[in-house]
């Protein structure tokens, strides 16, 4: 049965293989002749101003929790998913009344504005 | 080859551990976390028990992590806060040497292989484990599934108090 995940590990090997084999290789090969215009930030970059440690607001904090509370709800479904079938309408119903008490808190959240951003 | 692929594993979940405690910046440390988790995923899958790796990673590699790095990101320790907690490397090797130790000993003295439930490796096998699971949670555990439920709403409910002062 493990022998099923060894496309996966190949997929794996593979892809650290040529991530980290580039890196080195344009490492060892590549020219570098620096100037003060390459070392510029372009495109959408731009000076940094300040210093990047800063406090964070609370703010990033409650989309962090609500995303893990609904990541987990999301979980719930998986196994549910798969014997959906076999379930029938009961596990219809019963997913159905899990999803309504989470949907009081999604209309909580939201009409407490806790998803703007203000 | 399943043995060694195991204690290589191991050894990197070991190694990345140890770098969680030993990391000066914690945003180090919460990565050499993620890849501890990682490894622990690889473990689930190699116990049979697919669900749960993924669950290891969608949950505690993608949505904890996010909550400690913020946690991380809104303390913000200096470099000051860093250097004043210094690591009980003594104490820390007195206390993990008694705690293997203990293993061992459990480890000698009962059965390794524990008490044997009704879901075997056939059933496993010919079933699968996340129908398994399914199945236990939506007919047999159905009332701790909804309790799960409202335990999720209260944290809702909790987090948006916190950290919604002003509404």
């Amino acid at each position: 049965m493990l022998d099923s995940y060894l496309p996966i590990i190949t997929l794996i090997v593979v892809a650290l293989g040529f991530a980290t084999g580039s890196i080195i290789f344009s490492r060892l090969v590549g020219q570098k002749k620096p100037s003060e215009v390459k070392l510029a930030p372009y495109e959408c970059g731009m000076p940094p101003v300040g210093s990047a440690r800063e406090r964070f607001s609370v703010k990033f904090y409650i989309i962090a929790m609500l995303f893990i509370v609904f990541d987990i709800e999301v979980v719930f479904m998986y196994p549910w998913a798969v014997m959906f079938k076999r379930l029938g309408m009961f596990g219809f119903v019963e997913m159905g009344v899990f999803i309504l008490i989470l949907l009081v808190g999604y209309v909580y959240v939201w009409k407490k504005g806790a998803l703007e951003w203000e | 080859m399943e043995t060694i692929f195991f204690y290589l594993v191991a050894l990197v979940a070991v190694v990345s551990g140890f770098l969680v405690v030993r990391c000066q910046s914690p945003v180090n440390s919460a990565l050499a976390l993620v890849n501890t988790f990682f490894c622990l995923a690889v473990f689930y899958v190699m116990l049979y028990a697919p669900f749960m790796a993924a669950i290891q990673v969608i949950v505690y590699a993608g949505a904890i992590m996010v909550l400690i790095l913020f946690v991380i990101m809104l303390l913000n320790l200096g470099t000051e806060a860093r250097k004043r907690y210094t690591h009980g490397v003594v104490w820390a090797a007195i206390a993990s040497l008694l705690v293997l130790v203990n293993v061992v000993f459990f480890i000698k003295r009962g059965r390794v292989t524990g008490a044997e439930g009704d879901i075997t490796d056939y059933l496993i096998k010919t079933e699968g484990h996340t129908e398994l699971i399914g199945k236990a949670l939506y007919t047999e555990f159905l009332l701790p599934f909804e309790i799960a439920s409202i335990l999720l709403l209260v944290a809702i409910v909790g987090a948006v108090i916190l950290a919604k002062k002003d509404v």
